[in-house]
């Protein structure tokens, strides 16, 4: 194992696919010194401006010129800096990347990577601070990636920039720093395959990108009150660990998911969905989602806070899920 | 507006020409015919009258060159050398479809010829054959990409972001405006501010030609030139051939927003019969000319009728093609 910060995991794993393959080229706003995150930091030195490629600040073209240079044979990294910078270039990625194998007949592949930073880290507002990973998994033909460690950047990363169809990958902006173990071997992680971040007895927690993190200081909080909960990090959206959590949920009988993204249509309610279909007759307590308000980001700190899921809030639910039970059956 | 000088004159390349056109309108006809007689579903879009730029431009392309095409897109796609039959299996949802009954009209392609897609969303294309062409630079490869578009579409912002993308990259990119004066039903130079597309293309440091679309003979010498200059490395250029949409927007519009008078005239400047008198000038007899078309019309009425004869596609299609994460149908996905 090698301790390395989730930013220099990704940039690791570009740079291992750059030189496996000469197709694989990155593009985007600012690429050539470094990127907005530095996580292209040396990247240019080593490939130079054609595959480290600057863009001028026309997301459109970005996905778009990237949607037909994968078509026309090439695997470009997008980068979008922002994934709220990504709805300039919606049609592009909707109608476009997500659909010309299907509406093509399978005549075209669209092999593309579109890293998209997500999520608030401190007084962005609005429109610099979104996660909207839901509002991929709602599109056939895209996979939706949500790393949360180092060796999950990387190893997903890898996989995404080997799979033959487009990839949101979505990183989150206030982990780049995060360290790490990650292994020193080349190790892909498959799509679909969450991992198991702690496990428990008394309720599944589910989660994902950096909220994986406040989840996991919730389960050792939990903990120290003798409630032993099990966490699983999904690492993709699309396709999902149904599994896991199944498995985890028939061990557990009680299920919490905790996402920062607004509750309102959020993954968490597909997720409880399926398990409420599948396996309602194991479930001891109701489902609980600890998400965001359906509120824009705010920029002053107090009021952004008030937009956070905090791990006491998921500690609080997870004793109510606990106490209800009894009602429940 | 360039009128080239129109010497030394290919014959046999014009009645080539000449035979694409016929194709395509019969092929347009055809497709008409068969969205009335309730085969064809959906809209489908019609070039009747637009049939030189098709083919002019296409025939100077390679098969190796990409084509990015519009939702008016049947007669480009058959220029590149797509097979009408397929094309019509498609417009009928049948099995056989080049598309496996997935696409229909607005998605038509056919990569076997270097024809990467029709679009249903408008200027969309351009930024798609721009990175067509974007790939074919990093490839160090010697073919084209060449993106057709509407007079629409330059006000949409792939216009821009696309056009300024190619010069910024020194990109081998053909784009292709067919100024056929109307942007769905409404006339495009109400809606658009200032000289159109060759004037924004040269505000961005991209060369642009004005040419006459319904002259077959302009559009091949000029489409030459430029492949030529693009294949060479002299990166992007664009063409606006002036042109007339003949029927509606759709095969379903009767586009009664416009003069009779006004579509009475643009008949007499039909690019077809344009060529049929550049021809007969050149000494073809016009029974040959004539035959061209009904040659073409016969084509195109065996290709409806084994359209029309062929099964719906197999119902597992609607599930395959999505992406590699295995059957939609099943499990997790």
């Amino acid at each position: 194992m090698v301790k390395m910060t989730y930013a220099e995991a990704a940039k690791l794993a570009l740079a291992e696919e750059m030189r496996r393959d000469p197709l694989v080229w990155a593009i985007g706003e600012d690429l050539g010194r470094g990127g907005v995150f530095g996580q292209y930091l040396g990247l240019l030195d080593e490939f130079g401006p054609e595959r480290i490629s600057d863009a001028p600040i026309s997301e459109s073209a970005i996905m778009g010129a990237s949607v037909g240079a994968a078509m026309a044979g090439t695997r470009p990294v997008v980068e979008m800096r922002f994934a709220d910078f990504a709805l300039c270039a919606v049609d592009e990625l909707i109608n476009q990347a997500a659909k010309a194998r299907y509406m093509l007949g399978g005549q075209v592949k669209v092999p593309m990577v579109i890293r998209e930073p997500i999520g608030m880290w401190r007084s962005s507002a609005a429109q610099h601070s979104q996660s909207l990973e839901s509002w991929y998994t709602h599109i056939p033909g895209l996979v939706v990636a949500v790393p949360s460690t180092p060796a999950d950047n990387r190893g997903l990363l890898k996989t995404a920039i080997r799979s033959d169809d487009p990839v949101v990958y979505l990183e989150h902006k206030n982990i780049w720093g995060y360290e790490g173990d990650v292994p020193e071997d080349e190790t892909l992680i498959p799509f679909g395959k969450g991992r198991l971040e702690k496990e428990g007895n008394d309720i599944t927690i589910v989660s994902w990108s950096a909220q994986m993190h406040i989840a996991a200081n919730a389960a050792t909080l939990l903990q120290a009150e003798g409630i032993s909960a099990e966490l699983i990090d999904l690492r993709t959206l699309w396709p999902w660990d149904r599994q896991m959590v199944f498995d985890s949920v028939e061990k557990t009988g009680r299920l919490l998911i905790t996402h920062e993204s607004v509750s309102v249509g959020g993954f968490g309610a597909e997720i409880a969905a399926t398990v409420a279909e599948q396996l309602f007759s194991v479930l001891k307590s109701p489902i609980t989602r600890c998400a965001a308000p359906r509120v824009p980001i705010s920029y002053a700190p107090p009021l952004e806070d008030k937009i956070r899921v905090s791990s006491e809030q998921i500690v609080e639910a997870a004793r109510k899920s606990i106490t209800v039970s009894a009602g429940f059956k | 507006m360039i009128q080239p000088p129109h010497q030394n004159i290919d014959k046999d390349w014009f009645l080539e020409h000449h035979i694409m056109m016929h194709r395509i309108r019969a092929f347009e006809e055809t497709a008409a015919r068969a969205n009335q007689d309730k085969l064809v579903l959906g809209a489908i879009h019609l070039s009747i009258g637009q049939e030189a730029i098709a083919s002019g431009v296409c025939k100077n392309l390679m098969k190796e060159d990409f084509l990015l095409s519009t939702h008016r897109g049947h007669g480009h796609t058959l220029a590149k050398g797509a097979d009408p039959e397929a094309m019509m299996l498609e417009l009928l949802g049948r099995r056989g479809g080049i598309c496996k009954g997935k696409g229909g009209s607005m998605h038509i392609a056919d990569a076997s010829v270097g024809m990467l897609g029709a679009n249903g969303v408008v200027a969309a294309n351009i930024n798609i054959a721009t990175g067509a062409a974007h790939a074919i630079k990093l490839k160090r490869e010697t073919n084209i990409s060449c993106c057709i578009f509407g007079d629409g579409a330059i006000n949409r912002g792939p216009f821009l972001e696309g056009l300024n993308w190619s010069g910024v990259f020194n990109l081998p990119v053909l784009f292709v405006c067919e100024n056929n004066g109307f942007a769905s039903t409404t006339r495009t130079d109400a809606m658009t501010s200032g000289e159109g597309a060759a004037a924004r293309a040269r505000s961005m440091g991209i060369t642009a030609t004005e040419v006459d679309g319904n002259d077959i003979v302009s559009v091949d010498e000029i489409t030459r030139e430029y492949i030529a200059k693009i294949r060479n490395g002299n990166g992007p250029h664009l063409i606006s051939f002036n042109t007339y949409r003949l029927h509606g927007h759709t095969a379903s519009d009767p586009a009664s927003y416009r003069p009779a008078a006004e579509v009475e005239a643009a008949w007499k400047e039909d690019p077809i019969e344009r060529c049929s008198k550049l021809l007969s000038r050149l000494g073809i007899s016009r029974e040959i000319l004539n035959e061209h078309r009904k040659i073409a019309l016969a084509e195109m009425e065996g290709v409806y009728k084994t359209a029309k004869e062929a099964p719906w596609p197999n119902e597992d299609n609607a599930f395959s093609d999505v992406q590699d994460l295995g059957d939609p149908r099943e499990g997790a996905f």
